[in-house]
This record gives C-alpha cells, sequence and structure tokens, in this order.
C-alpha cells in the first residue's frame, strides 16, 4: 500500500481527518524548508504539499504568487523541489509529500523523466495544476507507472459529467476547490461544501481533501467533519512572508497555527 | 524564398478543419486550465459552436462591422513608397481605419454579441498596449454592460492616453502589481476575476492565444480581414498578391490576414515578431524565432521561457509585442512550415514607422511598424509586377509619446 492511502487508512481507523499544510518550496531557502516540513509533522500535519514555484500561477491568490515570486528571484526549480524531498526523507519515510505547482516547468523536464526521479526521491503524488484529465491522459499514465498519485482537483462549478471523468483518472485523493475563487480567497460556506461532498462521492471512492479558504482553527475544525483532509495554504505563506527573514521564528509561527488546528480539528 | 515556404505544404491539409474537437492544431493549443476554469471555458465553447454557423448570429455581426466599425477597411496601393523602394509593389490593409484605431474592435464587437446571447451582463478584459481595452470598453459601452480591464501597472504608465480613454467609456482600469507587470501578468490576473465571477462575466480575450475556445473564435472573427483583402487585391490588381505580412504578438491580427490565404500555395506568408534588440540577445519577444514549446495561459504553443519553464520576461518597443507567448495556430503554421516567422528589431521598426508617416502620410502603430519594416526589406528583393499585402494593423497616435520619449522630445 501507498504511503498515502496507509495514512488515510490509519487515520479513518482513529476517526480523523488528515490535515495538509502548503508550503512554497525554497521559502525562504532550501535548507530552512527541510526543516519546517520535519516541524510540520511534529506539530501534528498528515501530509505535506510542497509547492513547486511557477511564474504565472493562474489559480492562485496574491498570496502563494508572492511566495513564488520570493523563491524564483533564487531560481528555486523543479529538480530543486524533488531534491528537498530526498533529503527530507532521509530521515522521514513515513509522511506522504505532494508536490503541487503548474505543468511548464514538467514539460521542460520531461512527464517521464519528472516521473522517474520524483518517485525516487520518495514523493507520492502530484498536483498539476493546468493539466485537466482531457490533456493529461500520457501524463497521468507515467506517474501512475512510477507510483505517484495524479491528485485532481474538483470545483464547485464541476458537474456530474466532469466529477465522473476525474474520477476515471484520479489517484490517491481529490481535491476539493471549497470556493469560486483563487487560493487564499475569502469566505467560505460550509453547508454547501458539504452537500458538495456528498455529490462528490456518489462517484469517487477515493478520501475528500478541501481547501481554499481555510484560514483558522475553527474552520479548519468545521470542515474536518465533512472532509477526510482539510488543506491550508495561504494562511500558512502568508506567516512565512512576514517571518521569512527570522526563519527559527517563522517555523515557530507556522507551527504554531498548524497544532491550533491540529487541535481544533481532534475535538470538532 | 519561396522554398522554405513550399516544403511543408506537399501534403493536402484542410485549414478550415483545424483545429480538432478538443482544440489543437497538431500539438499545440487544447486546454490546459484549472479546474475551477473548466467549466466557464466548457460553456463558452458550447455557445461558441452554436452561434458559428448560425446565419442570423453572422448577419448580426456582419451588420455591426460594416455600420459600427466602418467596415470593409480599404486596402491601399502605397505607390509613393513602393516607387522608392524599387521593388514590389505594396498594398496596405488599413486596419488602423477602424473604429478604436485598430483591428481589435472586430474580435470584441464578434465575443460582445455572444455574451449577450450568453445572458452575461459583465464583460473583463486583459491589455497591453491598451488597444484591446478600448475596443472591450467600446463595445461594453454600447450594449450597456459593466466592464473591467486588467492591465500591466508598467503598461499603465506607458499608455496613459488609452487608460483614460477607457476610463472615459465606462470601464473601470484594474493596474496588475504582480510579476512583470505587463500583458501576461494581466492575463493572468483576468482569468483569477473570471473564475472567481463566473456566473455574471464573460472574458473578452484580445488575441488568438488562451484555452480552447478562444485561438479559434478570434482567429473567426479576425478573419474579415484576409476574407476582404483578397477580395480587394483580386478585384484591383486581378489577381493573388506573392506575399503577406502582417505582425505577431498573440497573432490575432496576423491569422486574420492570413487565414483565408493558407490554401493559396503560390503566397507566401510572414509573421513579424518583436525582435527588441535582437533575437540573439536576452531582449526580445519572438518566441517563434528563438522560444520553445511548453504550456501558458491554457494552451500549449512557443514560449520565452528559460530552463527551468519559468516564463521570462519580454522586452519589445511595442507594448502590443510584448508577450512571451504566441497564439497556438502560429506555432503549428511554424512547424508545418506553411507560414515563415521572422523579427524586426525595435531600431528597424523605428525606422519604418518614420519612413511610412513621411512617405505616404499614414502614421502606424509601432505593433504595425514590425510589419511595414519586413515588408521593406521584403520588397526589395522583389521585381516590381509582385504584389505584397502588409496588414497595417493599428494607427499609431497611441504612440506619440512613446516615440518622443525615445527620441528625447518633449511633447
Amino acid at each position: 500500500m501507498s504511503r498515502l492511502a496507509a495514512t488515510f487508512e490509519s487515520l479513518k481507523a482513529q476517526n480523523k481527518t488528515a490535515l495538509i499544510p502548503y508550503i512554497m518550496c525554497g521559502d525562504p531557502d532550501l535548507g530552512t524548508t527541510v526543516k519546517l516540513m520535519h516541524a510540520l509533522v511534529d506539530s501534528g500535519v498528515n501530509m505535506i504539499e510542497l509547492g513547486v514555484p511557477f511564474s504565472d500561477p493562474m489559480a492562485d491568490g496574491p498570496v502563494i504568487q508572492a511566495a513564488a515570486e520570493r523563491v524564483l528571484v533564487n531560481h528555486v526549480s523543479l529538480a530543486d523541489v524533488i531534491s528537498v524531498v530526498a533529503k527530507f526523507r532521509e530521515t522521514d519515510t513515513q509522511t506522504p509529500v505532494i508536490l503541487m505547482g503548474y505543468l511548464n516547468p514538467v514539460e521542460v523536464m520531461g512527464y517521464d523523466v519528472f516521473a522517474g526521479k520524483a518517485s525516487a526521491a520518495g514523493v507520492d503524488a502530484a498536483l498539476t495544476v493546468d493539466m485537466p484529465p482531457e490533456e493529461g491522459e500520457a501524463y497521468t499514465r507515467l506517474l501512475k507507472a512510477k507510483g505517484i498519485d495524479p491528485i485532481y482537483l474538483l470545483a464547485p462549478t464541476s458537474d456530474e459529467a466532469r466529477i465522473a471523468s476525474i474520477a476515471s483518472v484520479a489517484g490517491g485523493f481529490v481535491y476539493y476547490v471549497s470556493l469560486k475563487g483563487v487560493t487564499g480567497a475569502a469566505t467560505l460556506d460550509i453547508d454547501s461544501v458539504g452537500s458538495k461532498l456528498t455529490q462528490i462521492r456518489q462517484q469517487i471512492s477515493l478520501p475528500v481533501g478541501v481547501g481554499f479558504g481555510i484560514s483558522d482553527a475553527q474552520t479548519a475544525a468545521k470542515i474536518s467533519k465533512v472532509a477526510d483532509a482539510v488543506v491550508v495554504g495561504s494562511a500558512i505563506v502568508k506567516r512565512m512572508a512576514e517571518l521569512g527573514h527570522e526563519p527559527e521564528k517563522m517555523i515557530q509561527s507556522v507551527i504554531e497555527l498548524t497544532s491550533s488546528m491540529r487541535k481544533a480539528m481532534d475535538q470538532a | 524564398m519561396s522554398d522554405s515556404i513550399d516544403s511543408g505544404t506537399d501534403t493536402v491539409i484542410d485549414f478550415s478543419q483545424m483545429p480538432d474537437e478538443k482544440g489543437h492544431f497538431g500539438i499545440y493549443g487544447g486546454v490546459f486550465a484549472a479546474e475551477t476554469l473548466m467549466q466557464p471555458i466548457n460553456e463558452l465553447r458550447d455557445a461558441y459552436q452554436q452561434i458559428k454557423n448560425d446565419p442570423e448570429f453572422q448577419a448580426e455581426f456582419d451588420r455591426d462591422l460594416a455600420h459600427y466599425v466602418g467596415r470593409p477597411s480599404p486596402l491601399y496601393h502605397a505607390e509613393r513608397w513602393s516607387k522608392m523602394l524599387g521593388g514590389a509593389q505594396i498594398y496596405l490593409k488599413r486596419e488602423d481605419l477602424n473604429h478604436t484605431g485598430a483591428h481589435k474592435i472586430n474580435n470584441t464587437i464578434g465575443q460582445a454579441l455572444l455574451a449577450r446571447r450568453m445572458g452575461k451582463t459583465r464583460i473583463i478584459a486583459e491589455t497591453g498596449a491598451g488597444q484591446h481595452g478600448v475596443a472591450s470598453a467600446t463595445v461594453a459601452a454600447r450594449f450597456g454592460m459593466e466592464c473591467v480591464v486588467y492591465m500591466g501597472a508598467e503598461d499603465v504608465v506607458r499608455q496613459a492616453p488609452n487608460v483614460y480613454r477607457m476610463k472615459l467609456l465606462g470601464a473601470t482600469v484594474v493596474p496588475v502589481e504582480s510579476g512583470s507587470k505587463t500583458l501576461k501578468d494581466a492575463l493572468n490576473e483576468a482569468m483569477r476575476d473570471w473564475v472567481t465571477n463566473v456566473d455574471d462575466t464573460f472574458y473578452i480575450i484580445g488575441t488568438v492565444a488562451g484555452p480552447h475556445p478562444y485561438p479559434e473564435m478570434v482567429r473567426d472573427f479576425q478573419t474579415i480581414i484576409g476574407r476582404e483583402a483578397r477580395q480587394q487585391i483580386l478585384q484591383q490588381a486581378g489577381r493573388l498578391p506573392d506575399a503577406i505580412v502582417a505582425c505577431v504578438g498573440g497573432g490575432s491580427n496576423a491569422i486574420g490576414l492570413f487565414h483565408p490565404f493558407l490554401e493559396d500555395k503560390d503566397v507566401a506568408i510572414y509573421g513579424v515578431e518583436g525582435g527588441g534588440d535582437g533575437i540573439d540577445t536576452p531582449r526580445h519577444a519572438a518566441p517563434l524565432c528563438a522560444g520553445k514549446p511548453g504550456v501558458l495561459h491554457g494552451n500549449r504553443t512557443y514560449l520565452m521561457e528559460d530552463n527551468d519553464g519559468q516564463i521570462i520576461e519580454t522586452h519589445c518597443i511595442s507594448a502590443g509585442l510584448d508577450y512571451p507567448g504566441v497564439g497556438p495556430e502560429h506555432a503549428w503554421l511554424k512547424d508545418i512550415g506553411r507560414v515563415k516567422y521572422d523579427s524586426i528589431t525595435d531600431a528597424e521598426a523605428l525606422e519604418a514607422f518614420h519612413s511610412l508617416t513621411r512617405i505616404e502620410g499614414i502614421i502606424p502603430a509601432l505593433e504595425s511598424s514590425h510589419a511595414v519594416a519586413y515588408a521593406t526589406k521584403l520588397a526589395k528583393t522583389m521585381d516590381k509586377d509582385q504584389i505584397i499585402i502588409v496588414n497595417l494593423s493599428g494607427r499609431g497616435d497611441k504612440d506619440i509619446n512613446t516615440i518622443a520619449d525615445i527620441e528625447g522630445i518633449k511633447l
């Protein structure tokens, strides 16, 4: 069984929801990213979504775009991100790592080369934001051949037919975007999220994560009642932006947030 | 020059059947978008398929092109200029005489009519030089729709008169501060708006890029340029041209002129990119000449990118050509060899700007000046009884501040 499936299974047995933080790789530097990943695991997160920077992150809001711009000043590449995972795996062989980014860096590296290198480094899954199933047949096949789960997004606007087409190719879990908008947008309607998840689960047996717009422990706790995983991105990346010049304080600030979310989710 | 044109056209290609139903031109085009955008993209694709062959819609479109845009635009034989160059006869397709001063309005009329049919009440657009923004604000005013235009903060400064025009027309202009603060970032921001406001908003893309159906739809709205030019040259000269030339940023004016001539094998076709300081320097905007295939803004095409797949900043004197990608149909036409793509530097474009202004009394847009400069070189290699059509895609009034700045003149 994959690390990802095993993690979801064990959480289910404990009646817990997965907490998945998103961090931008290389923010503020690659060494700090590895430290932060370990600190996040110690704070109670179950998987880590590691952002691969891209110059034109169309589906992201200003917070994540600014993070990408920060790390691109240092030319953090897809190969660097993969090497960070390899470093993390030296002492953590359990926690699943999901790469999240855009297609073009992967196009340049080559789908098969990417799948091979990522797999060898211990990457468990890849969410490629601008690669929909219609275009991704070969890509998905190459990822799966190397044991990497292709993670797909679902949106409030995804209809039955699209949910079905994504169900046929997705691996690991599906990631429900909880609002119409970009990452880091403000409001979240818990009831409508709940009813959409019911619709999704009629067609998809994989675990369903929810993200976009979850910024505090209270919201995380509410979402954890309906979702299999809670993804938190912009709220974390915002703290990283504020304290990037003091990496130790930055790590403290981030894990304060994830610890409080973990606690609230477990009590919900 | 003709041998480079013939090489790829041995097999018979039905150009009218491109793209395929998923929006592919060979390996290019397609829909590379986040799931959050798929529903509005598919809704648009279905709506466009419906009106594409609807005679009522086409009649409405044709009526607006005639009475609001002022079509057909003239095909003008630049006799004095041709004579001075001493080579081929040059004809200018006068898109600069359209309402709002460029070809952009052909497309915004088409998309605004479609938006109205779809019941959308709010229009968004991205703009670089401001021409597409003005054309969008214009049709929004006419149809009584709300209009928001995203424009790179750098471009807002560079193109202040167009910003003011848009505001006069009732549009809200949002300066985009992210990334390189130019056209590509404006496009990112418009996409974000669209994702957030899918229910009532129609996104008018200004060029033949973006996810399917945009490259096909914008092309179809712009082919009026080539259809007219073809008919006009047959009337005026009694035959087809030997060559046609247009500038290529995203490539909408170019595809509009080229498409109706693609099957005329004896017509050589030239697309001219913004060469900036020269394509052997890092400062240019010529992905077809010096870029690599990749994926950006919803389609696979040639891009200006670094070795890690990050999009790099482009440079071109004309804001309208200052874009790191290009329409996917151009990428395909390059690969099959039907169109030859070349570049013109800032300096060459400036020189052509002045020449045409002084010799023919026509002030061309800096974008179009690239095509004019290329035609200048080309004409000299051809005979006096040969014919070149140049797409004069826009007028240069908007550029006079830029040019005065470069030449150290205070207005």
